[in-house]
């Protein structure tokens, strides 16, 4: 099973955009490669040809009719905004990403 | 951040003298459905900002959602027009990254379990081969809202200061369709590639399953294109250039990128692995920015939706609703109008196949349907950087004027001189056909007394001419008749006049 | 306690409003009143919304009074877990990152309790996006345990455990993703059930990990319980796993108590070693009783239960990294500026507030739900996992083969101190090990007390399990062994419950 380096952790957190302080990421580090470890069991249970199981009921084919429905009055849609706009969210720039 | 300067090139000859491209496109579709991939709100272009949007598509704390029945089936007809497998058994997939236009920070989309794989789809180049493009697969996803770049320059993501995001786009359900990497095109990969992307949206657009307007966004390109060394299979790195969105850029970016690479292999470079822009104005490609550890999407299945399924029964009932292919119709078409391979590739090249076929199924005939649809307002069309469908619901010329027309002159009351002069004057927003004549008072004279007397007097101005008439020399008869007409304001049969000026001498 | 009002159980108090000697508003005036007493110690709610449910109380009285025909619990009030949207009332999770957030909707099961005419007392407090066993991650400070302050009231739902625990609200919603709705009940002397996974919709519950989230019940008996499951299950449309079934009959299995010949299976697995003597010693008595009362006792096993807790917190913090990207301070919420940046991106400011809103426990399980997705990594954390899950399930297919019900302690402890486990992520895990297997697999569970251990005086909980659908079984051997309990204590044990207002005069 891999260490967790503290490079490892920073990339996580980048991933998931979480900017964490240099005390949080040393914290953190030693928190999960415990739980790392733990969790990394697992892979000793006899799963070999198990199928994986994502949903817990069976269900398929769930759909709806494409009819529509009310939507959020452009009010209720920003009522939320930390800052609006033209009727629009009104976001920090965005870098250029694709 | 990038700069729109070009980049080294090599000119495409030499660059195809050592290298051969191997293409990839990546289409995504807009479907026309009513409403969202996953939730209820409307999807019509042009609304209100963030008025078509509710807690599903706003991605809000504890929203959840629920497929598109209409969306499902869409992908499916779109699968089996293209020739592919359609899954019994898939799934929604979350594709994770963070971008302000995308509510949730991640998109629904399909990873490994692709509603359609395995298809092809048959292209058409202009010097009348069949280059077949196979489809690697087709699959469900949700498109992202709109960002409006505000300070900076122009609207340009680089150097705003803020955006404005209208989510109204967001969750509407897009089907991605991507090809095999497709080799052995040589020179021909520009022409196969704008080929590619034209048939699929004819395709598109028979299976009536979206509107397929690349100039709105509702279909878009990506072109994947890497070189491989003449005598190599390997393929080379690839580059990735979005949103390349008209037929034309298509055919340049793939040109494009073929010199660029060829520019950096050829002086013992390495081309890099990234995600390139196009720029319509320039005709070139800039790098994106470098995406580094973005590309780890954290795929896994949708907990939030459940799997598609359809049965056998499902997919071949929606088989049965696939339209003709468009290829196999216009060979159809061709043959009942009659038309030469010439005259058949100028009209599809002008978008007018669909308007020709109305206009037949509406009584007109094939020659006249062609000959309307594509002079005068073709022209006007063209002038208005249009094509003639757009241009002529744009001025609400319809198949039935045509028609109208058409019987004004089998009916006798028109020629065809009078009759461009009607169709400009229906053109010009005056009315229908008839209405046109009426007001500027186009008929034939019917009259056969004045015509004859036309005609005589005509032939007395003209003694040397009608002497070689009666001399057997009938060509002459035209000198004659072109007097006639002008005697007559033009509103006179040429036929008849030449009908009976022969009478008249050579009895 | 000066008003029996707030001590008479839910079933007692609907027949007592049907018959018109209490009116709505007076019974909810008397929760507020000991909302106003208590809760200062206690610490249950998040935000009270007296005005609201008083005015909700009177409209009830209204239209009761106009002689309509109303719904069983029409008039008596609810506390609401604050994972669930409440429109025009603050939803924060928990969270720092939602302070302040007013959502624009109702969740479903909110929206149900509208209909069923249950006036809403105020959000309830949990661990910040469910994610804890004890409140003690709640960004806004812990609930309190009613037995002892302190001691922790169990969590997620310790907010609505307490609620209920100190007489402020005669029931309460919980969601329960690891046992948070049974965890809580057993270390606070109440009851609660996580139903059958798509039993209740989800719609508008603040998601954990979508595949085992799932809303219930919280009540201080079998039947109050059954009466609230009744309430908020059924099938909804905008839930795509919600099961489209009729509700199981819980609440006519909870008045017929009935278990003779019933086969009662005792999980191997979950009992011995690692549960405290007490809790042990309560649950064999409890056992014994469901003998008194005519069902068979068979052992099974289900070994793969040994794997739960780790596949449980792969797949947990796996969808919950996903579910929480959408905090991200673009579209609602917190947003916060990075320190020492002048004009931050987007990206910036997302990582800076997704730092500043999020408690510890939220960032460690995202980002260890990060990695176990990670390309690379999937397979051998999430997707062992996902395989962990089917044995788990497997196992209880083939122990409801041998027994028609399962039944364990819910913790392997009772209450614990504040700070006893909280720098000690896995101790903290480790008291899910009886409640997870439940949500891997789906099938309903229910907590109900057992009594009180000797060594502490503080409650014990003892767990039923039921094959998925079959919900009412739960409730049948819940009402079953409850009866018999209450006729052994002669009361029922929150009765014995320390008097929270002398404390709340000392504090």
């Amino acid at each position: 099973m891999s260490e967790l380096t503290r490079a490892d952790v920073a990339h996580l957190a980048g991933l998931a955009r979480i900017e964490l302080s240099d005390d949080e990421l040393d914290k953190m580090v030693g928190e999960l490669g415990i739980i790392l470890e733990s969790v990394a069991t697992v892979q000793n249970a006899p799963i070999d040809d198990v199928a994986p199981m994502s949903h817990p009921m069976p269900l398929v084919n769930v759909t709806r009719p494409d009819e529509v429905r009310p939507s959020l009055s452009p009010e209720a849609a920003l009522s939320g905004a930390p800052e609006q706009d033209q009727q629009r969210f009104s976001v920090p720039r965005i870098l250029d990403e694709d | 951040m990038s700069q729109a300067t070009a980049e080294a090139t090599l000119p495409f000859e030499e660059a195809l003298a050592a290298y051969d491209p191997v293409l990839g496109l990546e289409v995504h579709v807009e479907l026309g459905t009513n409403t969202k991939m996953f939730c209820g709100c409307a999807t019509a272009f042009g609304a209100e900002p963030n008025s078509q949007v509710c807690p599903v598509c706003l991605g809000l704390p504890g929203a959840l959602p629920v497929v598109n029945e209409k969306g499902v089936e869409s992908a499916i007809r779109i699968g089996l027009a293209l020739n592919c497998e359609i899954a019994s058994w898939c799934r929604f997939a979350r594709k994770n990254y963070f971008y302000p236009d995308m509510p949730k920070n991640f998109q629904t989309s399909q990873y490994d379990e692709p509603i359609a794989f395995n298809g092809h789809l048959d292209v058409e180049l202009a010097d009348g081969s069949t280059y077949r493009v196979e489809i690697e697969r087709a699959h469900m996803e949700e498109d992202t809202g709109k960002s409006l770049h505000v300070g900076g320059s122009t609207g340009r993501i680089h150097g705003a200061t803020h955006s404005l995001v209208d989510y109204n786009r967001a969750g509407i359900p897009l089907i991605e369709i991507v090809t095999k990497p497709m080799t052995g095109a040589g020179e021909r990969a520009p022409e196969i590639a704008k080929a590619y992307v034209a048939t699929l949206r004819d395709l598109l657009k028979a299976l009536g399953v979206s509107d397929v307007k690349m100039e709105q966004g509702s279909m878009r390109c990506d072109v994947n294109l890497s070189l491989m060394p003449k005598d190599s299979t390997t393929f080379g790195i690839r580059s990735e250039t979005k949103n390349v969105n008209s037929l034309r850029s298509v055919e340049r970016a793939v040109r494009y990128e073929i010199g660029r690479h060829a520019a950096i292999l050829s002086s013992g470079g390495k081309v890099t692995q990234e995600t390139r822009h196009w720029h319509e104005d320039t005709g070139i490609t800039t790098a994106g920015r470098e995406k580094s550890d973005a590309e780890d999407y954290r795929y896994f299945p949708e907990p939030d939706l459940v799997p598609v399924a359809p049965s056998a029964e499902t997919v071949e009932a929606l088989r049965a609703t696939l339209p003709e292919p468009p290829a196999a119709r216009r060979k159809r078409l061709q043959s009942a109008w009659g038309y030469s391979d010439l005259e058949m590739r100028d009209v599809v090249n002008a978008a007018l196949v669909d308007l020709i076929d109305e206009t037949v199924t509406a009584g007109a005939s094939p020659a006249g349907a062609r000959k309307w649809w594509s002079g005068e307002i073709a022209r006007r069309a063209n002038d208005a950087g249009s094509d003639v469908p757009t241009y002529a619901a744009s001025l609400a010329v319809t198949p039935a004027h045509v028609v109208e027309l058409e019987s004004l002159i089998t009916g006798g009351r028109l020629n065809d001189a009078m009759a461009r002069q009607v169709w400009d004057g229906v053109l010009a927003g005056e009315g229908t056909p008839t209405a046109v004549a009426d007001a500027r008072g186009l008929e034939l004279v019917q009259d056969s007394g004045a015509l004859q007397a036309a005609v005589d007097k005509v032939i007395a101005a003209n003694p040397d001419v009608a002497q070689k008439v009666r001399d057997g020399k009938v060509q002459a008869a035209g000198a004659l008749i072109g007097q006639v007409m002008k005697e007559m304001k033009g509103q006179a049969d040429a036929a008849a006049a030449r009908q009976l000026i022969l009478d008249s001498l050579t009895d | 306690m000066t008003n029996e009002l707030i001590t008479a159980s839910a079933a007692d108090l609907a027949a007592r409003l049907a018959a018109r000697e209490i009116s709505s508003a007076e019974l909810t005036q008397a929760c507020l009143d000991r909302t106003a007493a208590v809760d200062g110690v206690v610490h249950s709610y998040l935000h009270v919304d007296a005005e609201g449910a008083l005015a909700a109380a009177r409209a009830i009285d209204e239209r009761r009074a106009a002689g309509e025909s109303l719904p069983t619990l029409a008039g008596v009030p609810i506390a609401v877990k604050d994972v669930m949207t409440t429109k025009g009332l603050p939803t924060t999770c928990g969270s720092k990152i939602l302070e302040g957030w007013i959502p624009p909707y109702d969740s479903t099961v909110v929206t149900r309790l509208k209909a069923a005419g249950m006036p809403i007392l105020g959000k309830t407090n949990l661990d910040e996006f469910a994610m804890g066993s004890s409140t003690e991650h709640s960004a806004y400070g812990p609930s309190r345990n009613p037995w002892d302050l302190d001691r922790i009231p169990g969590g997620s739902g310790g907010g609505s455990s307490s609620v209920i625990a100190s007489f402020q609200a005669p029931l309460a919603t919980g969601t329960d993703t690891g046992g948070s709705i049974r965890q809580p009940a057993a270390v606070t002397g109440t009851v609660g059930t996580k139903p059958t996974y798509g039993g209740v919709s989800r719609y508008g519950l603040v998601a954990l990990a979508s595949s085992l989230d799932q809303a219930g019940p919280c009540a201080r008996t079998v039947l109050d319980t059954a009466l609230l499951h009744e309430v908020m299950a059924g099938h909804d449309p905008m839930d795509s796993t919600s099961i489209d079934a009729p509700v199981p009959a819980v609440v006519e299995a909870a008045r017929r108590a009935d278990v003779s010949g019933m086969k009662i299976g005792i999980i191997r697995e979950l009992t011995g070693d690692g549960f405290q003597a007490g809790v042990q010693q309560r649950f064999d008595e409890s056992v014994q009783h469901l003998v008194d009362a005519g069902a068979e006792v068979v052992e099974v096993s289900c070994p793969s239960f040994t794997y739960a807790l780790a596949a449980y917190y792969l797949i947990l913090p796996s969808e919950a990294s996903s579910n929480l990207a959408k905090f991200d301070a673009m579209r609602y919420g917190l947003r916060v500026a990075p320190h020492g940046i002048d004009d931050p991106s987007a990206e910036q400011v997302m990582a800076a507030t997704r730092d500043a809103g999020f408690g510890d426990e939220v960032k460690r399980r995202i980002i260890l739900g990060t990695y176990a997705l990670s390309s690379g990594y999937y397979d051998a954390y999430y997707g062992s996992a996902q395989k962990v899950r089917r044995l788990i399930a497997d196992d209880f297919t083939r122990a409801f083969e041998a027994a028609d019900v399962l039944v364990s302690p819910t913790a392997p402890t009772t209450a614990f101190a504040f700070g006893d486990k909280i720098d000690d992520p896995m101790a903290m895990y480790l008291n899910d090990i009886a409640t997870i297997p439940a949500n891997l697999a789906g099938v309903p569970g229910m907590s109900l007390p057992s009594g009180l251990a000797p060594e502490d005086g503080l409650p014990v909980g003892f767990q039923i399990l039921a094959p998925a659908m079959q919900d009412q079984r739960l409730y049948a051997v819940g009402a079953a062994l409850e009866a018999r309990l209450l006729s052994a204590w002669g009361a029922p044990l929150l009765h014995s419950a320390p008097d929270l207002t002398a404390a709340g005069k000392g504090a």
